[in-house]
């Protein structure tokens, strides 16, 4: 037999190949998933998981799509987290201090003890993101929120209550529609085509035979 | 941790990387590619394919796990639900919880419909979310609409549909900047220039990206979006079949939660089918890159209500799956360390192809290096070839790949490979589904007058291959062109009284034909679970 760990979903023991992820290795044991996956391949953040090494003190956090089993693996899967996402016309807040201390105040009640930065699948450092949210800091907060999964395992994790996913995606909203610089070539563009500037090229292009559309794709330049 | 062997092979690739940092691979002629196709890729495969016996697409091919599922009876055959027992009775009906269903849900709700979503697991469980590379939209200025267009006409073999491509590259500016008025942070350089890169296939740098979470970044703004616009989403529920009535409209479709088993009836004056694509049917035995609930249900909910496929025998198998570790198997490595200069090499260490070549032809390129060739790298789960990713570095310094892809480097470093230091091995994946239920310019299946298509879910946007950045693009695009017009469309509909009868008629066909499976469809999950007996 293949290299086989032990390993306890809800506390009950499977055998199951070592060389398994916790999400593959429920598949293995028989489980159908229905809640607790999503994309599979961390993007999504559905399978947010909290598991303990029989034997060791330390609760751990994880994705079960990223995550091998070990031997010893107390698995529970957190298939969904009451997040607490306060809702708001995007044109109509505004990008400054004030709106994290309308939308989230509980921010404030942050105690600093770092769990969320600990609980992070993602490696992130959540206190510090959550800081400059409480400083009005929004671009260094959506930058440094910016790989965030939305998983919710700071959130289960902190005292506070906070919703930490959902402070960095407000941060990144009010960064990318207020902050960033505005892009003049891709406005010029959309206003030279609605303009009807590209419409009798487009129409030429359209109707050219498959033989000439051929001999141009073959022969067009391709900037270096 | 590489095996000996690997690490073996990564000492050769070591010492031709010098020598090809200078060099750029030749591409291609258009009749070496078209010989590669015919050889190596999986859509040439005869025994990948089996005729569909039925319905408006009789007599052509498709993949024979599709076949077998439009070949399946409805779940609600013979059953005694009361389609009179109204759950939810809305103007628009959109099916799926992607970026091309959420888009469409917002453009609705804007126009002023009742609008809902109703999607099997969660808003953003989707492969928009796992879109890693970019998106297209010609908006520099040595770049135009029409260059895009010759660009994805030319990649996709010439087959897309005209009107279709139109539509995208000229709203693919528009596209961008909508996203940006909701929040999306693209990459920017302090002048407010979209940072732009190749993709595979493009003769002009046009891909726009957050990172390589650019379709994390459009999904989780986008479903933040309707949650904010209080749009109603009912997730954890699938539509396992539409309603019909007695003039040949769509009248809604009925719904399964999947948790509790129960049916309930949505009545709607339009709906939007959005339900993305088809990786986890694992076409050809291929591990895939999409999210778990990829399974085709729309075209099979579409088809049986009459509505006709396009180009439903050509998939798209991206080139650079990863091959290595098995954990990872399948899982997308995003084309953008193509873009950022990575080379594909194979195990004796040569540069066998120009790395930006379309994704069919970088696809079929790597299964000849690999087969007849015998140059790939021997992996658990078969093989692969190397992604030179220490070139990123040297090309664009040291901490680009942190600061431009930092979603592969995490997913490597979890499996202690770090990428900035050692290549990585891929494979194919099956990635993509080129084809899908037909539609018009203005979105409506040409069966079914209220009926609409967007997303992954449409064929013939872009004909027989897709380019990079092609498809974030048409999500939203043909998402929001169908959430406007199902919206004005529902102002004309006047439904009739729903019905099931068309499960009954394809019942008949099926029988008659003698192709009736013993399965069920749509499949709505994959069966993953093993069980000893």
């Amino acid at each position: 037999m293949e290299n086989m760990v032990n390993v306890y979903f809800f506390g009950k023991k499977y055998s199951v190949p070592g060389d398994l992820t916790i999400m593959t290795a429920m598949e293995y044991a028989g489980y159908t998933l229905k809640r607790g996956c999503g994309c599979r391949h961390g993007f999504c953040g559905a399978c947010a998981t909290i598991y303990r090494i029989k034997g060791q003190n330390e609760l751990k956090t994880c994705l079960a799509c990223q995550t091998q089993v070990q031997e010893g693996m107390y698995v529970a899967s957190i298939p969904f987290f009451p997040t607490d996402k306060r809702t708001y016309d995007i044109n109509e807040i505004k990008a400054d201090q004030r709106v994290m201390m309308e939308l989230y105040p509980e921010l404030y009640a942050c105690i600093g003890c770092n769990a969320c930065t600990k609980a992070c699948t993602q490696g992130l450092n959540v206190m510090q993101y959550i800081a400059y949210a409480q400083r009005g800091e929004l671009e260094k907060c959506a930058e440094e929120s910016f790989d965030c999964v939305g998983c919710g395992c700071c959130s289960v994790r902190c005292p506070a209550g906070i919703s930490h996913p959902m402070v960095g995606l407000l941060a990144r909203r009010l960064t990318g529609k207020y902050i960033a610089p505005k892009s003049e070539h891709l406005e010029n563009r959309v206003n030279e085509i609605n303009s009807g500037a590209y419409d009798e090229l487009i129409e030429a292009v359209m109707q050219k035979p498959i033989t000439e559309m051929q001999e141009l794709y073959n022969h067009r330049d391709i900037e270096k | 941790m590489f095996t000996p062997d690997m690490l073996e092979s990564i000492k050769k690739v070591e010492a031709t990387r010098d020598a090809r940092m200078g060099m750029e691979p030749r591409r291609m002629t258009a009749e070496e590619k078209d010989e590669l196709l015919k050889a190596y890729h999986p859509d040439y495969r005869a025994e990948g394919f089996k005729e569909i016996k039925i319905g408006p697409n009789k007599g052509q091919k498709a993949p024979v796990e599709l076949t077998d599922l439009l070949h399946s009876n409805s779940r609600l055959l013979g059953s005694h639900i009361d389609l009179n027992k109204i759950d939810y009775d809305v103007d628009v009906l959109v099916i799926g919880g992607g970026g091309a269903g959420s888009s469409a849900a917002i453009e609705a709700h804007e126009a002023g419909a009742n609008v809902m979503m109703v999607t099997k697991l969660r808003i953003g469980d989707a492969n928009t979310m796992m879109a890693e590379g970019g998106i297209q939209a010609a908006d520099k200025a040595n770049d135009s609409p029409v260059q895009h267009y010759l660009d994805a006409f030319g990649g996709g073999h010439f087959a897309a549909r005209p009107e279709l491509l139109r539509r995208l590259v000229m709203e693919a500016p528009d596209a961008i900047q909508w996203l940006n008025q909701l929040g999306v942070m693209f990459d920017k350089d302090t002048d407010g220039n979209m940072v732009t890169t190749h993709g595979g296939g493009t003769s002009r740098k046009r891909m726009h990206a957050c990172k390589d979470y650019s379709g994390a970044e459009i999904m989780r703004t986008l479903r933040d979006e309707v949650i904010n616009r209080g749009i109603p989403v009912v997730e954890f529920t699938s539509a396992v079949e539409l309603l019909k009535d007695e003039k040949g409209q769509v009248a809604g479709a009925v719904l399964l939660n999947m948790e509790t088993d129960d049916y309930f009836i949505a009545r709607a004056k339009t709906v939007i089918i959005a339900t993305g694509g088809a990786g986890r049917l694992h076409y050809q035995n291929f591990p895939t890159s999409n999210h778990y609930g990829a399974t085709a249900d729309g075209l099979i909910l579409g088809y049986r209500a009459g509505a006709p496929l396009l180009y439903q025998d050509t998939i798209q198998y991206h080139p650079t799956g990863v091959a290595y570790p098995s954990q990872l198997f399948g899982a997308l490595v995003t084309e953008k360390v193509r873009s950022l200069g990575a080379m594909l090499v194979n195990c004796e260490g040569e540069a066998f192809m120009h790395p930006l070549e379309t994704r069919d032809v970088s696809a079929a390129s790597i299964i000849r290096e690999c087969t007849t060739r015998g140059k790939g790298v021997t992996t658990p789960l078969g093989s692969g070839v190397w992604l030179d990713t220490p070139m990123i570095e040297m090309i664009g310094g040291e901490g680009t790949i942190e600061r431009r892809i930092p979603a592969m480097l995490r997913m490597y470093l979890n499996y202690g490979i770090d990428m900035r230091k050692q290549p990585i091995l891929v494979f194919p994946t099956l990635h993509y589904q080129n084809g899908g239920l037909e539609i018009g310019g203005e979105g409506f299946t040409k069966a079914i007058p209220n009926l609409l298509v967007a997303g992954e879910a449409v064929g013939g946007i872009h004909g027989r291959n897709r380019l990079m950045g092609n498809s974030l693009l048409d999500i939203i695009v043909f998402g929001r062109n169908a959430g406007k017009a199902a919206a004005a469309k529902a102002r004309e509909v006047t439904l009739g009284t729903a019905n099931l009868n068309h499960i009954e008629e394809y019942a008949a066909m099926l029988n008659d034909a003698g192709v009736a499976q013993a399965g069920v469809s749509p499949l709505l999950l994959p069966n993953y679970a093993r069980h000893e007996r």
